[in-house]
């Protein structure tokens, strides 16, 4: 009991709340859809995922160019938990997104424009993830991650703008049943969106900072076995066998 | 102005002289584009209204594709006897060598579209060689330059560049080529400049946007 | 573009003394640079006057190319600063590189062109007056006047690093960086080596190098650094100092 109240427990246990009282809810609150049915329901997921995966990416580019001002490690940690929970909240975008366009729309994909915008995010964001595994960790892996991660939110509106007139050039294949009608977001509706939207806000939060404070601690860790070998060279063979060897590799 | 334009002339003649001497690039680019058009003409049955469906799409993936593999060698050239630190010994301003690569990588890209444009236009049988066109290729051309240069700096530096470069690329010039496929599918549909207008300007929009901020970050990835 | 100022123009910055042996070439403070979680140089401070020559012993991975790299403003110190006759690099190596020649271990010259047309591509990047003539003098010097028209790929090592050091001085640099420029050179290009060197001294300039042959370096040098640990574990007028006095600071931790 005493353990709830500490404070390490606030966050996690306030995100669980509020994410418990949207599923309550998404599935027993609000009344069913009247035209597309209870699929209508994934809407409420869809939404706040998708709406993540634009705010993570404005992170990164926050991040990324605090990084290249000031060229504090901390800036780089955000833009790989921006980019990390970003990609993840990118891909679930995509997989709503499908799940509710087959029944409705009789495809799974279209070439809506927020769906493409986001898909050519999430490969944006699979570049800057994937960049950061090749590349050797240090100052250089940082400095070039926050390029990459500036670039891609530069690029982000231009595709949105491409992605709208190329929706507009291809009258989609829109076929579905109910492709004709349109969802009001008013009322019960429009509440549970809107609490949807604050409990994934209050979610991506959450998880973007528990992956930079696991960042930081493996940070300290690397800190730690550099101020070892910081020391002096005898004290170094003595402390800690590879360390020598580790250096030793470096011109 | 002028020295400043003078030293990316000198940059990017350098670039090309060692293009004329080994042939690596244009040849690369074009041999590669055009395999890969040749492919499509059997992988799909071309009847003549499909041949402009589908054209333009094949047309500039194609150039994308090879042009990547294009300005990835042009960087690999520079690794080869660390020049590009030999080009950073110089005083000459960072931007000035970013320009100067982005030229030399825009000529390239150039002399590869005069030659893939007429085959391109044999096979498929659309006709492809337009002022419109012309206009969209210089465009494309631009864009790709920029966005290949700041990449191909960043991954000439990772162990598996060929990998990298694509990956980078490819996602982020995705506006340029939507704006490029149908640009040219208005063209060879019969369209003029009105009808593909906001194409052009997303096109430019790009081109600006990332000439800008690929030139004022290029300082940042030299760094070591 | 910005202006340019010469290295002439530098000296007088920063030092009230206009005597040559107390113009500071290059002062190096705090210098740390790591790669990766292994630090590299570790608190690093060194100051190279005008008209001296000074020689960086140490191990392999004792960190002489990563120093030559920072001095020649490639790379960019983790922490610390350095200055070039007075000029704090951080506040932009542009003009700073003007009085730098390198020579590092890569020759840094285009494989599909000639040496002519190396030295006059690098040559217009430094904007050189008259650069056809300084090109086929400094070529001269270097005994490349006959490969001139050679392409850099078809030449031995030894050419390859001949033309490198052309390249260096081409801008007629106050402050000369070599690392380990004798390697794969022939006794003749050595020679030619050690005039350079011997006659940067003797102009009053200063050069920075590191090499493996201890007695070399001891020889052309007014000035023995050994690096080890991070830091320089000797710091002695080359007169003072024998070849074993710089192994013997050489034990490496890795090596055992």
């Amino acid at each position: 009991m005493v353990a709830v109240l500490q404070t390490r427990w606030i966050w996690p246990g306030f995100t669980a709340a509020l994410m418990a009282l949207t599923l309550w809810m998404i599935f027993l609150w609000v009344p069913t859809e009247i035209n597309q049915g209870n699929i209508q329901r994934s809407l409420y997921f869809h939404v706040p995922v998708a709406w993540i995966a634009m705010v993570a990416i404005i992170l990164v580019a926050v991040a990324s160019v605090a990084y290249l001002k000031t060229r504090d490690e901390k800036w780089d940690r955000l833009a790989v938990a921006g980019a990390e929970t970003g990609v993840i909240f990118a891909g679930l975008m995509l997989i709503t997104g499908m799940i509710w366009a087959k029944p409705v729309w009789g495809v799974w994909w279209t070439g809506e424009a927020k769906l493409t915008t986001t898909l050519i995010l999430f490969f944006i964001y699979v570049a800057y993830l994937m960049f950061r595994a090749y590349f050797p960790p240090g100052e250089q892996r940082r400095r070039l991650a926050a390029i990459i991660g500036l670039l891609g939110a530069i690029d982000t509106p231009i595709i949105y703008i491409g992605a709208q007139l190329w929706e507009r050039a291809h009258p989609s294949a829109v076929v579905g049943p109910l492709s004709e009608t349109d969802s009001s977001v008013d009322g019960p509706i429009g509440t549970t969106l809107m609490v949807a939207v604050l409990a994934f806000s209050v979610l991506f939060f959450y998880v973007a900072r528990e992956r930079y404070r696991l960042r930081k601690q493996e940070d300290e860790v690397a800190e730690l076995r550099r101020a070892v070998s910081l020391r002096p060279a005898s004290a170094v063979a003595s402390a800690m066998g590879t360390a020598g060897a580790l250096a030793g590799s470096a011109d | 102005m002028a020295p400043a334009l003078a030293t990316i002339w000198t940059l990017a003649r350098k670039d090309l002289l060692l293009e004329l001497r080994s042939r690596d690039i244009v040849l690369a680019v074009v041999v590669f584009a055009l395999l890969v058009i040749a492919i499509f003409t059997f992988a799909i049955e071309l009847t003549p209204s499909r041949s402009r469906d589908v054209g333009p799409g094949v047309l500039w993936a194609a150039i994308a594709f090879a042009g990547v593999l294009g300005i990835n060698r042009s960087f690999a050239i520079e690794a080869e006897r660390d020049t590009l630190d030999g080009l950073m010994l110089t005083p000459v301003s960072r931007e000035l060598i970013f320009f100067g690569k982005v030229l030399g990588n825009f000529i390239f890209i150039t002399v590869a579209e005069v030659v893939i444009f007429p085959v391109f236009e044999a096979l498929f049988n659309i006709n492809v060689l337009q002022v419109e066109t012309i206009a969209i290729a210089l465009l494309a051309s631009v864009g790709f330059s920029a966005v290949g240069t700041v990449f191909a700096a960043m991954s000439v530096r990772v162990r598996s560049r060929e990998i990298m470069l694509p990956l980078l690329f490819l996602p982020t010039s995705v506006p340029l080529i939507m704006a490029a496929v149908e640009s040219t599918s208005e063209v060879v549909n019969g369209g003029s400049w009105s009808d593909f207008s906001e194409w052009l300007q997303l096109a430019i929009a790009f081109d600006v946007i990332f000439v800008i901020a690929s030139a004022v970050l290029f300082q940042f990835v030299l760094e070591e | 573009m910005t202006t340019v100022t010469t290295p002439a123009n530098l000296q007088t910055t920063g030092s009230s003394n206009d005597s040559p042996a107390n113009i500071r070439a290059i002062e190096a403070t705090g210098i740390e640079k790591s790669f990766g979680n292994v630090a590299v140089l570790r608190g690093l401070d060194m100051t190279v006057r005008d008209g001296e020559a000074v020689a960086i012993f140490g191990a392999n991975g004792a960190g002489k190319s990563t120093l030559l790299r920072l001095l020649s403003t490639l790379a960019r110190p983790d922490h610390g600063s350095i200055s070039i006759y007075g000029r704090d690099m951080a506040q932009g190596s542009e003009t700073a590189r003007l009085s730098l020649g390198a020579v590092l271990h890569s020759p840094m010259l285009y494989g599909d062109m000639t040496i002519q047309e190396n030295l006059t591509f690098f040559g217009r990047m430094f904007r050189i007056p008259e650069l056809d003539a300084r090109v086929h003098e400094v070529a001269g010097r270097m005994g490349l006047t006959r490969r001139l028209e050679q392409r850099v790929r078809e030449l031995s090592h030894g050419y390859q690093k001949r033309a490198a050091l052309a390249r260096a001085l081409l801008h007629r640099p106050r402050i000369l960086l070599l690392d380990e420029a004798e390697t794969g050179l022939d006794e003749p290009a050595r020679r030619v080596l050690d005039g350079v060197v011997a006659e940067h001294r003797g102009a009053g300039h200063a050069v920075v190098m590191t090499t493996h042959s201890v007695e070399r370096g001891i020889a052309e040098s007014d000035r023995v650094l050994v690096l080890a640990g991070g830091r320089f574990a000797l710091d002695e007028p080359s007169s003072g100092v024998t070849p074993a006095d710089v192994t013997g600071l050489y034990a490496d931790p890795g090596d055992a």
